[in-house]
């Protein structure tokens, strides 16, 4: 049985539809994303797993129960990171993990034992007496997801784990999910980064308008929808369609951005230097392997950070 | 990492559990989690709580009082003036505290600091975020109103035993007005309205419910809305248990239960609401 399973998942605002008709089994063990931009319907999905947003449409069963009548349950098995950190900002690194793990009914002792364990994984065991307004960015991340953990959950849901993060504490903040990983939790997160994608998921679903555009590995995505290699040409120019008749025969494909083409190509040096034998002296030039942004790019038309 | 639980699933179906029945901490650990900011913030409230009732108590009561009360003769025969005050200022300040703890810092729960959605992803129901909040309320009012009666005791602006079951009742007003607050806050999109219902409810009804002065000596219109106000009869109570029998603010068992009754009436439909609206805010 897998750990979520959605069939013709719907969630409106009105006349808004946020999540229209997905599919999605996700099973245990394994660590699947949700990928795409603002406004995909990534966010009320994940609230609808952790049975805070009731389902509109369609059919949901997070670890084999019905949210609408089994919310409290399910919840009391979930870890959920959600996009904001909502902390408890004038209590201590330690007071919030004993408050929160009291919510989920464990035993003081039991917290408290867990907790010291806890944020050893999480590097914050100096931290445990300080309080939280005090801490880094990157620390009260590490915090609230350690406060996830504190009810030794089945499934952890992060909502954008590393949004608002300098790359040093987003390292961090990914080799700790990598162990976790490891460790057999189910992990689902969604981002608008196709990086943190590359990085975390095994399998993912990229979003866009609420619908669902694509699923499979990282690889296999990019495989599917992208080439091996892109090269990024710019030029002096204010239009980049300009100069689209002169490069598109040495690729599979080329995108037009505003600021540059984007060439799909197997082999981008060589791609690089055709294009120079032929005269075309771009101002800067870049060879470098495709990604999910690609993917994003090819199936939607648009970037997936704006 | 510490051992892995390996919990059991119930599948599917089977659980016959009624929806939304209580797991986890439940109100209890919702009011754990008051009580960990009380520890914290405490001083902060030493002067809205206790120095401000206190400072009312001496400046109108032994202040103004010495201008009412001449010789012999007092405003309520038999009655100081301070021990009027003292006795109507007690439900006073038990509806200021609730006022206070249910508009900003339920406000600040639902949107500046996100923490009833934090609590929501846990097992926590919206139920057991307004009965924690609620019960956290009324330790505090327990709290300030224990140590008003202390001081008007000592004082001798209250007399007698009985003055200590003026307690309950000033925390039963202070609760006919936190859950309509309550509900009322729910539905704000920011805290300007805070402000409104200061100026335009608390106030008006600190000064006319008979606080400072027997509702008998407004015009009829405003006695009207006096009476209305919860605060009128929790004053009504809280006088007639801090003065005891033998004064003229005696009322009879069956007065009282009236009393009781119209302040539990508005706590009950305003905990109706509350829970109502809160979902309603929160389950979207």
């Amino acid at each position: 049985m897998p750990l979520i399973h959605a069939a013709g998942l719907r969630k409106t605002f009105g006349d808004f539809v946020a999540v229209d008709d997905i599919d999605v089994d996700v099973e245990e063990g394994e660590s699947f994303g949700f990928l795409g931009p603002n406004g995909a319907g990534k966010s009320s999905t994940m609230r609808m797993i952790g049975c805070t947003s009731p389902v509109s449409g369609g059919e949901l069963r997070v670890l084999g129960m019905d949210p609408l009548t089994h919310g409290p349950q399910v919840r009391s098995q979930l870890g959920v990171v959600p996009q904001q950190d909502a902390l408890d900002e004038e209590l201590t690194v330690a007071e919030n993990m004993l408050v929160y793990g009291r919510y989920f009914g464990i035993d003081r002792a039991v917290v408290r034992e867990r907790a010291r364990g806890l944020l050893e994984f999480a590097q914050l065991t100096e931290k445990a007496d300080s309080v939280v307004e005090a801490l880094s960015g990157g620390m009260k991340r590490r915090l609230t997801i350690t406060r996830a953990l504190i009810n030794n959950p089945r499934l952890l849901l992060l909502d954008e784990p590393t949004t608002g993060l300098d790359p040093q504490a987003r390292h961090i903040l990914w080799d700790r999910l990598f162990r976790l990983k490891r460790e057999g939790v189910t992990l689902v997160l969604t981002t608008h980064y196709m990086d943190e994608a590359e990085q975390l998921c095994d399998r993912l679903v990229v979003m866009d308008h609420g619908r669902i555009v694509a699923e499979g590995s990282p690889l296999s995505l990019i495989a599917q929808h992208a080439s091996r290699e892109v090269l990024e040409l710019r030029f002096d120019v204010a239009d980049h369609a300009e100069r689209l008749a002169d490069v598109h025969d040495l690729a599979d494909r080329v995108e037009v951005l505003p600021d540059r083409l984007l060439l799909y190509v197997d082999d981008g040096d060589g791609a690089l230097e055709s294009a120079t034998a032929r005269g075309i002296h771009p101002l800067s030039a870049l060879v470098r392997r495709a990604s999910l942004e690609d993917v994003f790019l090819r199936l939607t038309g648009r970037s997936l950070v704006e | 990492m510490t051992e892995r639980t390996t919990a059991s699933l119930p599948s599917g179906g089977e659980l016959t559990t009624d929806p939304g029945s209580a797991v986890g901490g439940g109100w209890r650990s919702v009011l754990g989690y008051w009580l960990a900011i009380y520890r914290r913030i405490w001083p902060s409230t030493v002067i809205s709580s206790f120095l401000a009732p206190l400072l009312y108590l001496a400046g109108m009561g032994y202040g103004l009082g010495a201008l009412i009360d001449s010789g012999d003769r007092t405003a309520v025969p038999g009655v100081p003036y301070v021990a009027f005050v003292a006795t109507g200022l007690l439900a006073a300040q038990a509806m200021q505290t609730a006022a206070a703890e249910t508009t900003y810092s339920v406000f600040g729960a639902i949107k500046w600091l996100r923490t009833y959605e934090a609590m929501l992803a846990t097992p926590l129901r919206v139920v057991d975020l307004v009965r924690g909040h609620l019960a956290y309320l009324a330790l505090r009012l327990t709290l300030v109103t224990t140590i008003f009666v202390g001081v008007a005791l000592t004082l001798g602006a209250m007399r007698g035993w009985l003055a200590l079951a003026a307690i309950p009742a000033a925390v039963l007003g202070g609760l006919a007005f936190a859950t309509p607050i309550y509900a009322f806050t729910t539905l704000q999109r920011s805290d300007e309205g805070f402000n409104i219902l200061n100026r335009f409810v608390i106030m008006p009804l600190f000064l006319f419910s008979g606080t400072f002065f027997p509702l008998g000596q407004l015009p009829t219109v405003l006695q009207a809305i006096g009476w209305a106000s919860p605060l009128t009869h929790a004053v009504t109570l809280t006088r007639a248990l801090g003065l005891g029998p033998g004064t003229p603010m005696w009322i009879t068992p069956g007065q009282a239960a009236l009393h009781v009754g119209y302040l539990a009436l508005w706590a009950a439909l305003g905990y109706v609401a509350s829970v109502r609206l809160l979902r309603r805010r929160m389950v979207v």
